[in-house]
């Protein structure tokens, strides 16, 4: 199954993409498993996602918890704690 | 449509004008503008670029107003949201509020902008003296969302 991944703000520019897509080859992902999958591109992907590090999820657009199950076609999205207004 | 993203700037007395004409059971309406200030953390801020997550924030903000409406007995609410590169002085967020009474409007006004500011998927970044650099989330703005999660409205 596919999982399309989004970064936003800072995480996008020290990863350098706006976005890339993660294919699981079981079925039953969560967004904790999309995480460690992105984490094991070592270097800034490590060190962004790290666990003390301060980031919000997206699935489909709602913010969730890294527990929550992510199925095929899903919209994830990373970014860093909002600041608008 | 309650809610706008725009790159545009916006007209307040226009907006509110046209939030309210139509209802003449509205004798309120309360409104906050949020401005970029040339100064922040100590530097001076020459430019802010408003980043944002397309999709997700005009949902995120419908989501917000919707949830004014329940909890408080307002007749409409207005959220504008600028992006894009904004200017010291160039207004950034409008948010309107119309109600029989004052106390609705300026309860759900102040909620508006609370969630707004923990909850919408924009990001600001500030040109300074020193170069650029990401607005870092403020511990304040947490605490301000949270009192309406553990205080009686009424």
């Amino acid at each position: 199954m596919k999982i399309k991944v989004l970064f936003f703000a800072k995480l996008r520019e020290v990863f350098e993409t706006n976005q890339l897509v993660i294919t699981f080859t079981e079925s039953d992902n969560k967004v904790s498993d999309v995480l460690t999958a992105l984490r094991h591109k070592e270097g800034v992907w490590a060190e962004e996602l790290n666990e003390n590090k301060s980031f919000r999820i997206a699935v489909n657009q709602e913010m969730v918890a890294e527990d929550v199950v992510v199925n095929d076609g899903d919209e994830v999205a990373l970014f860093p704690p909002v600041t608008g207004g | 449509m309650s809610v706008r993203v725009q790159t545009e700037d916006f007209d307040v007395s226009q907006e509110m004008l046209v939030l309210r004409q139509k209802n003449p059971k509205v004798g309120a309406v309360a409104s906050f503008v949020g401005v970029v200030r040339d100064l922040n953390d100590g530097d001076e801020v020459s430019a802010l670029t408003l980043e944002h997550y397309p999709g997700m924030t005009e949902r995120s903000l419908e989501e917000i107003v919707s949830e004014a409406k329940s909890r408080w007995n307002i007749y409409d609410a207005l959220i504008i949201h600028r992006v894009g590169t904004l200017l010291p002085l160039d207004q950034i967020v409008l948010v309107l509020v119309t109600s029989a009474h004052r106390g609705e409007s300026f309860k759900a006004c102040e909620f508006l902008m609370d969630y707004l500011k923990t909850r919408a998927p924009f990001w600001k970044k500030e040109q300074t003296s020193t170069g650029e650099r990401w607005v870092d989330a403020r511990t304040t703005d947490s605490v301000a969302a949270m009192r309406w999660e553990t205080t009686d409205d009424e």
